[in-house]
């Protein structure tokens, strides 16, 4: 697949928001991989941590918007932790899935939560789970 | 005088968690401090927003710190997620000035940062101390091979939380040393067991904290011991599927530490609340000859 590297497309606003809502300047990976490595989800997610922040240095928002990514990502800090770079590919992911979410799109429904799950669970991973899938 | 230490519970500890609470105020009691509960508090979010922007995700947090800091300069508390969400609300609030001030807005607050905020193992090892627990100890853990398990929220990210090293860690197993057991180090003690995922990805769950069994278990553990309500939960619920794929394996106990701490206190072994945990600790306690009976 070609795709057009203009100036403009890898400094375009969605980019630029990603920046702003995670707090993270993306052209300081350089990618080594290493939160790739650790991360525990990464087996489980359709583009890997460190591709994440390859796609969007590359202006890529579609991409990594529609991928499983940004809904996998735990929060466990691993990326972060080891990145020789301190950039924290949580925090791109966690914007990625908060601007999603403030424009007022789920990606859980509470009536599709199981029931035994609600009864059971700690309260905390019910508090979190919606924190992190619902607007 | 018994020291007093203002305690936040949080949302588990006072609901499908109650047991860890009460084992840890029993226990504090024994080693010669009191859990106070806070008068008044709230859940604290259970996540700590990773966006910088996400202010508003501060103001619940912000409400346990500025309640707590009106009954003292210390705060106390058990579950992991409580303690990271608690310490880096509290370390945005002291640093940043602006942000101080938009999150008191939200919360009719003047509360500076000025917390030191403690988990139980910090207490026990800073303001106790470890040569201290051991004099304490009456029932040695003697010949139990036990796996700590620290997860992500008790270490990460290790410049705002700090109880630690944030790869090799030692607090926990030192904790387990001086209760007599025989801490097992295996290489997924730092590993995420797929938390909030429960809601809708037990699959990925399932995977990560059977990881984390298989790796403390292959390493020798027969009991693994955990500081989080949800690692106990997703620890415990993920070993249904390594029972049914691997002939031989019953399942290993995962308990709280405050439970092992309890019995190695010598507390009353009924009011230790094993009957919840899904893996009974009983028959390895037989075994080992540390309380009588048989199977």
């Amino acid at each position: 697949m070609k795709i057009k590297l203009a100036k403009e497309d890898i400094e375009n606003p969605r980019i630029q928001l990603i920046e702003r809502v995670s707090g993270e300047d993306l052209r300081r990976c350089y990618q080594c991989g290493k939160c790739s490595a650790g991360c525990p989800v990464s087996f489980a997610m359709e583009i890997p941590p460190s591709q994440v922040m390859r796609f969007l240095q590359l202006g890529r928002v579609d991409e990594v918007m529609n991928a499983n990514s940004m809904w996998t990502c735990v929060g466990c800090l691993q990326c972060y932790s080891r990145c020789p770079q301190g950039v924290s590919v949580a925090a791109v992911l966690e914007a990625t899935r908060q601007i999603t979410l403030r424009k007022g799109t789920d990606h859980e429904k509470i009536k599709d939560v199981p029931f035994p799950f609600l009864k059971n669970a700690p309260q905390q991973a019910i508090v979190c789970g919606f924190r992190k899938f619902v607007s | 005088m018994t020291m007093k230490i203002p305690y936040y519970p949080g949302c588990t500890l006072n609901t499908v968690a109650k047991g860890f609470d009460a084992t840890a105020r029993d226990a504090a009691l024994t080693v010669g401090f009191e859990m106070s509960e806070l008068k008044q508090w709230n859940c604290c979010g259970a996540t700590f927003p990773l966006t910088p922007d996400n202010l508003i995700a501060l103001s619940a947090p912000a409400k346990v710190l500025s309640n707590a800091r009106k009954e003292g300069d210390t705060v106390t508390t058990l579950c992991s997620v409580c303690y990271n969400v608690l310490k880096r609300t509290n370390k945005v609030i002291k640093d940043n000035k602006e942000k101080r001030g938009v999150i008191n807005g939200f919360i009719d607050s003047e509360y500076d940062g000025s917390l030191n905020i403690l988990h139980y193992l910090e207490v026990l090892r800073d303001k106790i101390g470890f040569a201290k627990l051991k004099e304490a100890v009456k029932r040695p853990l003697k010949g139990i091979k036990a796996a700590t398990y620290y997860g992500c929220m008790l270490l990460r990210p290790f410049e705002d939380i700090g109880i630690d090293n944030a790869e090799k860690p030692v607090i926990f197993e030192d904790m387990l040393s001086a209760l007599g057991a025989t801490p097992v180090d295996f290489p997924n003690k730092i590993e995420c067991c797929g938390a909030h995922l429960a809601m809708n990805n037990t699959g990925v769950v399932e995977k990560l904290s059977g990881n984390v069994m298989s790796s403390a278990v292959g390493n020798g553990a027969e009991l693994i011991v955990t500081t989080c309500p949800l690692c106990q939960y997703n620890l415990e619920k993920s070993q249904k599927k390594l029972i049914e794929e691997r002939p031989g394996y019953t399942g290993v106990p995962v308990v709280y530490f405050t439970q092992v701490l309890g019995l190695a206190l010598g507390a009353d072994i009924n009011t230790l609340g094993f009957e919840k945990n899904e893996y009974s600790i009983m028959p390895l306690l037989h075994k080992k000859g540390i309380v009588p009976g048989e199977d």
